[in-house]
Formats: structure tokens, sequence, C-alpha cells
């Protein structure tokens, strides 16, 4: 702010700093993007700005009338190439909590080829005219090629292995109000971490925010070089749990997976599988996972019903995260010179 | 924004602004005492971000005076704004937080500065969404004309009539580290409000 000082400064008492009187209010923060593709090119200073807000939203869903009238006339359309319940269900709620017009697209198992099918819904949106679009896609880069043929803010609920930014911003919200901090905690990573977005978005956004990142699985799901995302690898369980605040079970994407890499579920859980017994040896241990779980594979059916699990909490902080992003994301439209991605 | 102001009068020092919190507290009390007894619940609701400092400035003259607490609760209006996709940037959404519930509860809603009237109409949407109170009172520390809808406070500290372009500046210690009431002009270019 540029103040202009004048003559009339007089009727201030002196010892009075003008300055505080002439401060107009302060700018408030912004997104420095335009959409949601990813982690990787967001700041910590935006990734701070969303869990701040959605710390606020997250009130609403304990109002008696749980609804905003934030963005109305504001209008989302759901694109779900890709089989979904608690992603589609979250976003689809927080957008119905901000009061948006919402429409639903799903096309899981359609016979068209992926590429043209998402080109030509693409051009369908662009004829609606529609504000927001939230994207989920088996193929990683959907949603940034989204952005490239509509004028709609493009939100990615997942694209294939790439990146699936608003888990990772429920992770790290769910972790920042546990430990009310996210500097130099020690978050493991456990599974299959070469098939998971969400490992992901979480080690851009858990690095980001100061936290060290530990990854654990069978070597035959660990991508060859992600050390070089400042993380550490093992594949033992024990050495990914000991000094370990929080443990991020990944789910074991039975579905994704053309040929089997490893011999079988019973054999991953007696290797990466966390037991009743792990809680009683690490008594401040968090355990967190995306949903849905194999119980009893990635997970033990008691550590899912834990304590020490906050995994409903994740789905809660889900519905406020998602309001967060669509509203910082879907607000003003003039100014346009500061969109980046 | 890019436009700067400079200050025109002070309206309140310290000493103005203090009696006239006087004042607004024993109206309150009044306002309390006139209700079927005192078993009556109220609720001071400070808005956000000021408003909430001057209701809790309230609450504390008032347990001194009559040795009544009312309880405060934060509300901010943001999400019900009828601004959104106007203004360049989003505003900034700060706490709701109100540790008490306001149905058949009598309210009285504080902010430091009445405007266009605008905010006090988020607020009221605000807080029926919230609950069903039994009344809401307005009250403002500067009333500065221009009101936009049909909105008036109960509760005024000083009536300030400006014209476009002028602007009241409430500081308060807790979050300005001066005290006092301003009325400063824009110079240079208006911006979008």
């Amino acid at each position: 702010m540029n103040e202009v000082k004048t003559e009339s400064a007089a009727v201030m008492n002196d010892g009075h700093p003008e300055e505080k009187v002439l401060e107009d209010s302060p700018t408030p923060p912004a997104l420095k993007h335009r959409h949601l593709l990813g982690l990787a090119t967001y700041d910590r200073e935006e990734i701070e700005l969303i869990l701040t807000t959605a710390r606020q939203f997250r009130e609403v869903l304990y109002r008696k009338i749980r609804r905003v009238p934030t963005l109305r006339g504001v209008t989302v359309v759901n694109l779900f190439f890709e089989s979904s319940t608690r992603t589609r269900i979250s976003f689809e709620l927080a957008e119905k909590r901000l009061s948006a017009d919402t429409i639903n697209f799903s096309s899981a198992g359609s016979s068209v080829s992926k590429g043209e099918s998402l080109k030509d819904t693409a051009q369908n949106i662009e004829a609606m005219k529609v504000d927001v679009a939230v994207i989920r896609h088996s193929s990683a880069g959907a949603a940034h090629f989204l952005t490239e043929c509509v004028d709609a803010v493009v939100l990615n609920a997942g694209d294939g292995a790439h990146e699936h930014p608003t888990q990772a911003l429920l992770d790290a919200l769910t972790i920042s109000d546990v430990f009310d901090r996210t500097d130099g905690l020690n978050v493991s990573i456990l599974g299959d971490v070469t098939h998971s977005r969400v490992a992901r978005s979480n080690i851009h956004a858990l690095r980001k925010l100061g936290a060290n990142v530990t990854l654990c699985g069978p070597p035959t799901l660990m991508p060859r070089g992600i050390e070089e995302m400042g993380v550490r690898v093992t594949s033992r369980l024990d050495e990914a749990l000991e000094g370990c605040d929080v443990a991020m079970a990944l789910r074991i994407q039975l579905e994704r997976q053309g040929v089997p890499f490893f011999p079988s579920l019973r054999e991953y859980n007696q290797l990466f599988g966390i037991k009743m017994e792990h809680m009683r040896r690490y008594p401040d241990l968090r355990i967190m996972h995306p949903g849905p779980v194999n119980r009893g594979v990635e997970l033990d059916s008691e550590v899912v019903d834990h304590e020490r699990a906050v995994i409903l909490d994740q789905v809660t902080n889900g519905v406020a995260v998602r309001m967060a992003a669509l509203y910082l994301l879907a607000g003003p439209r003039e100014d346009e010179s500061q969109s980046a991605d | 924004m890019d436009s700067s102001f400079s200050i025109k009068a002070q309206l309140m020092d310290e000493g103005d602004l203090s009696r006239t919190l006087d004042r607004m507290a024993r109206q309150i009390i009044e306002l309390v005492e006139s209700e079927a007894g005192a078993s009556t619940a109220y609720g001071l609701i400070g808005m956000q971000t000021r408003g909430v400092f001057v209701a809790r400035r309230l609450r504390e003259r008032i347990k001194r005076f009559v040795d009544i607490d009312i309880p405060v609760g934060v509300l901010d209006a943001t999400m019900y704004r009828d601004d959104f996709r106007i203004r360049l940037r989003q505003p900034e959404i700060q706490a709701t937080d109100i540790p008490f519930d306001v149905t058949e509860r009598h309210l009285v809603l504080v902010d430091d500065v009445l405007y266009t009237g605008r905010t006090i109409r988020a607020a009221l949407d605000a807080l029926m969404d919230i609950g069903r109170p039994a009344s809401v009172n307005c009250l403002v520390v500067v009333d500065r004309g221009l009101q936009e809808l049909p909105i008036k406070a109960d509760i005024v500290g000083r009536v300030v009539p400006t014209i476009p372009g002028e602007e009241v500046r409430v500081r308060l210690s807790e979050t300005d580290d001066v005290e006092g009431v301003w009325l400063v002009e824009r110079v240079g270019q208006a911006s979008n409000r």
C-alpha cells in the first residue's frame, strides 16, 4: 500500500503511526493457479491457503443447515471416466454444500476409445457453458488435456497414476490438525507406490509442508528413481514405522495390475500390513488410508477401527478441502492475467 | 485497490471510544433488563474482524456494570456475500465460532462500521442457517450512512454522514496498535469496493 501523506494528518495525536489508519484492508491471499491439476506446481503458501480455507468450510458441515450460498449460479460438471464412489460423492457433496449447480457425467466402461471420448465430452462441456469441470480419468494428463479444450476451471480428481491433488490436501489437513504442525513430522507411505497417484500427490504436498516422507513396499511396486523426489525408500515395514508419526497405507489396486506384483495378498499382509502388534509397539503411531480399505490386506480389521486410525476424519476433511478448492478457484473471472498452468 | 487514502479528521480518540462503548454497553443492559426477567438468554455476535473485539469489550463492560455475563460468538459472513465473482480476488474466509445455541436467543450483532448494509444482510442470512434466534439487534460503532439496503442499526456509537470516496476507519488496539476512529478520503483513482 502506498500512502500519501497530507497536512490533514496533523489532526493525529503525535506518536500515532498514521500508516495504521491509512492502511487499507490487506489484499486477501489467492492461489496463483487457475486450475488444480496437481500439487507438483503448487507452493507451500497455496497449499496452506487451501487448508486454512478448508477449516472454515468444515465448520459449515456441523451447522443445522449444512449449506452456504457461496457458489450460487456457478455450474460444475463432474466428469468421471473411471469408476469412483468416495471421491465422486465427496465432490458432489462439496458442490451442493456450496449451492453450486451440478451435472454428473460418468462413462466408466464406455466402449468409445478414451482419447476421442474425452475430446468429444470437452466440446460438449464448452457448448454447455459450465464454469468448473471436475475430472477423473484413467490416463495421466487427462485433466491437463481438458484445460486445453475448455474455458472452464479444471479440478483433477485423479488422472491415471499421475496425481490426485484433493486427496493429498485432505491428508495434509488431517495430519496438520492431529499434530498442529507439519514441519518435521515423519510420514510413511506404505504399499503400491508405482500405481498410486495418491502417493505422488502426497509426496509433493508433504515435502512442501516440511514433513519427512518414507516410502515402503515391495520393490516391484516401488518406482525406480523415486528417491529423487526427496523421500527415503525401504522395503522393511519396521524400518518405515520406527520413529514414524503417521503411516499412510495405500490400497492395493488389484484392478490396476495386469500381472500380480507379489505372490499373494496373504503374503503382502504378512510383510506390509499393519497389525495390532504394530499399534502396541508404536504407541503414538496414527493410521491413515485413502479408502476403501481392503481389511486384512493393508490394514488388519482392528487397526481400521482403532482410535488412532483417522480414516473417517479424512473423509470429513475431504468434503471441506474440496469446498475450499472450489471456492478459491471458481471465483473471479475478469482477471485472467495471473493464470498459470 | 491501487488508490491510497489521506486522513480527513479524527472522529474519536481513545477516550471518546471508551465512553461510547460504555454508553452502548448500558444500552444493551437496558435491552436485557426490559425483557421478561433475567432468564431470557442473550448473546453477542461479533462480526469478523473488528466487530469481534468490540463485542468482547462490551461483554467486559456489561459484566463490570451489572454482573451479567453475555456470551460472545464470532461470525464471518463471507460465504454469504453477494459479490462473489465480482471482486477481483476471493475474500478470505475467517472463522465462525458461536459457542452457544442461537435458537430462541436474543442476539446483538456487533460490527465496527455500518455502510451499505450488505454485510449485515449476509450476517442475518448466516445466522438463520445456524439457528432461529428469538430476535436480532444490530450495534455499530459508527453508522456512516449510504445504506443500499433497508437495514438500520439499533444501537449506534456515532452517526457520521459520509460521501462516496470517504471511509471510516475504526482502529482498535487489539489488532491495530492504535486506538480511535478516523475519517479518511481517497486520493488518486477510485477502486472497486
